[in-house]
């Protein structure tokens, strides 16, 4: 038994019809890093207010430690979170913004100021204690109510998009901060995203969200290998999705009759990641190249196949991809092992 | 050198101006003409002497001449100034108690619901101040409605009596002054983001702590206001003590009209108009030093 369980929980807003989670079930262990990832408005933030305890589910039942949590009210949970709009207090120096929860437990004034200049320190805004909310810009306020969760040390911290308004360079090293802190408090976080990579990058375990379902839960390279379903594997990342058939031997071929390398018995999709491709002479596959896109250290092409509508993506380091250009005839390698059936 | 800046001034400067010779000739000039007044010698006929002055008239509001001719104090005035401090302070005390939850209460409906409500809250005001407090003469009065409720609900075995003392015109200046403390409080509660109070439910706040330690500070701005508008409407309130308060409980407003109508001593009555107004600008004084200390204290030690 995990440490959360969420037992087929739907929950539909008060005065509407749409149902915005539907039977959704979760087990998440003690200090793991459990990553809610979707497409804005299925119900990511829906999920964490329910663990907070700011909505009530229409169904289903939630245990924390093996303790019913759903008749505790929020302000009893050991839970903490980092709201998507901040929600610092405007009328509050950082400093007693971060201090409010072990201000409201009735902790010692010396201790919360220690506490909350070490949280503070950790998302390196130790020179802002004095100053007002509105004095800082996006980026700091979001460290802010980061600060201020952490310095309760929760069992449980939510996170909603709690990087989402950090440059790039800060994010990143916000990401090795958070993941350090999770393993060093052994709290368990979950934390809501959009962004694939960082989920991919920051998780133990991912649960891909579609319209109040969960579509898959899994590590990042199950998710990222091995999705379970169309809406998945576009979902993260970029993906290469083949329609085949089995021809009569049982081998899979696209539409055009070429074989794929793997076996089959029913018409299914097929997903190739775009950088499991390679241009090659004696590639399995061939198309003419229609557009090409030069990032840095990769350039992606966007191959159409020959004998089909099919178009696919590869990724080439930039050097592999010197003097091949529009318009060209290429020939596309690639393992069958990293050929993976989606939706048999 | 005229630059852009200065211009704008000018102009804003320009559109301000019809409000300020307005209040500079309807409000400067009356006042003016009143602080004269006070200092002047009265006719024994109402009016003044024009010419002779005298401080007179406020030394009769703290000390009186006995048959000897010797000066000794006189505390009668000071303590109607007491008993309106008083009536008024409870008065604000009673509205933000009744008035806070209300205010909270429509902030949080839907908002065509919200707009209906604010609509009754406003509805009083159609009725002239003087019908509706005569209407709690009917209720307040002895064997009146709210006497009959309580012995029917044998609460009580005899009239109550309230009419004709502090406290029926503390009942009626609650009444009275209730929307002035709802309207403020309102106005800021619906700019206020709740959310703020989910964050302090996540950060172990009970109800009682997010109220006072959240929402109270984000209304504070309209508490303020909701309790100045009570106050000192309340302190000079007039037609309320007149019709529900008894001769022994008089309030400065009725008192200064007694001194300019049947005492014709316009002087007095003009100086306890002005000691009223030192008193108001004193406490207005008293609370923006307040909160500059308050706010001081706040930024030195977190
Ligand atoms: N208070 C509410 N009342 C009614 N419907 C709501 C309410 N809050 C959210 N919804 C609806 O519930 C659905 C899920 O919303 P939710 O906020 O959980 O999405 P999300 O996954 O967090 O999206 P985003 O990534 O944009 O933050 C949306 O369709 C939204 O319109
Ligand atoms: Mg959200």
């Amino acid at each position: 038994m995990g440490f959360l369980e969420v037992e087929a929980v739907s929950h539909q807003y008060a005065g509407t019809d749409a149902q915005v989670l539907n039977e959704v079930s979760l087990t998440i262990q003690e200090n793991e890093f459990f990553t809610l990832l979707g497409p804005s408005g299925c119900g990511k933030t829906t999920m964490l207010r329910i663990l907070a305890g700011f909505e009530v589910p229409s169904r289903g039942r939630v245990t924390l430690d093996g303790q019913d949590i759903l008749r505790i009210p929020p302000w009893r949970r050991p839970v903490n979170t980092v709201f998507q709009s901040y929600a610092l207090f405007p009328h509050l120096t950082i400093l007693r913004n971060v201090t409010f929860g072990l201000k409201m437990r009735g902790v010692a004034k010396a201790d919360r100021h220690g506490a909350a200049r070490r949280a503070l320190d950790l998302v390196r805004l130790d020179g802002f204690a004095d100053r007002m909310p509105s004095d800082l810009s996006g980026g700091q306020q979001q460290r802010v109510a980061l600060a201020r969760a952490l310095a309760c040390q929760p069992r449980l911290l939510l996170l909603d998009e709690p990087l989402s308004a950090l440059d790039y360079k800060l994010r990143k090293e916000m990401q090795g901060e958070l993941k350090r802190i999770q393993r060093e408090t052994g709290t368990s976080f979950v934390f809501v995203t959009h962004d694939q990579e960082e989920a991919l990058a920051m998780s133990d375990r991912i649960a891909v969200m579609r319209q109040g379902t969960l579509e898959q839960v899994g590590n990042p390279s199950d998710i990222y290998d091995r999705p379970s379903s169309d809406f998945v594997a576009e979902f993260i990342g970029d993906s290469n999705l083949l329609n085949a058939a089995p021809d009569s031997q049982g081998r899979l071929c696209l539409p055009g009759g070429r074989a794929l390398g793997i076996r089959g018995d029913a018409p299914a999709r097929v997903m190739i990641r775009p950088e499991a491709l390679r241009i090659a002479p004696d590639g399995n596959l061939s198309g003419q190249v229609t557009d090409l896109v030069y990032s840095g250290a990769a350039t992606r092409f966007l191959v159409a196949l020959d004998g089909g509508e099919e178009t696919v993506q590869i990724q080439q380091t930039s050097t592999e991809a010197a003097g091949i250009s529009m318009g060209d005839k290429v020939c596309l390698a690639y393992d069958p092992q990293q050929l993976w059936v989606v939706a048999p | 050198m005229s630059t852009a800046a200065s211009v704008a001034g000018r102009r804003r400067a320009g559109l301000a101006a019809p409000a300020i010779l307005c209040i500079a000739f309807f409000m400067g000039g009356p006042m003016c003409i009143m602080v004269f007044v006070s200092l002047v010698e009265r006719a024994p006929d109402g009016g003044v002497i024009w010419g002779n002055f005298t401080t007179d008239a406020y030394k009769q509001f703290l000390f009186e001449e006995n048959l000897l001719g010797e000066t000794t104090l006189n505390a009668d005035y000071l303590r109607i100034y007491l008993r309106s401090a008083l009536l008024a302070g409870f008065t604000v005390l009673a509205t933000l108690i009744v008035g806070f939850p209300t205010a909270m209460y429509i902030a949080m409906q839907h908002p065509r619901r919200r707009a209906l409500l604010i609509f009754f809250l406003s509805l009083p005001f159609w009725v002239n101040l003087l019908v509706r407090n005569y209407a709690w003469l009917l209720l307040l009065r002895a064997n009146g409605l709210l006497d009959q409720a309580a012995m029917a609900l044998r609460l009580t075995s005899e009239p109550l009596n309230i009419l004709y003392s502090n406290t029926a015109i503390a009942i009626g200046l609650t009444y009275s002054f209730l929307p002035l403390m709802v309207l403020p409080i309102y106005a800021a509660m619906e700019k206020f983001d709740f959310s703020l109070v989910e964050a302090a439910f996540d950060l172990g706040a009970s109800r009682w702590q997010a109220l006072m330690h959240v929402i109270v500070p984000g209304v504070k701005g309209g508490i303020v206001a909701g309790c100045l508008l009570v106050f000192i409407p309340g302190l000079g309130s007039y037609v309320t003590p007149v019709l529900l308060g008894g001769s022994k409980s008089l309030m400065i407003g009725n008192l200064i009209e007694t001194q300019f109508a049947a005492a014709r001593n316009w002087p007095f009555g003009a100086a306890l108009a002005f000691v009223l107004l030192m008193m108001v600008m004193a406490a207005a004084l008293l609370r923006a030093a307040l909160l500059r200390k308050s706010r001081r204290a706040k930024s030195s030690n977190p």
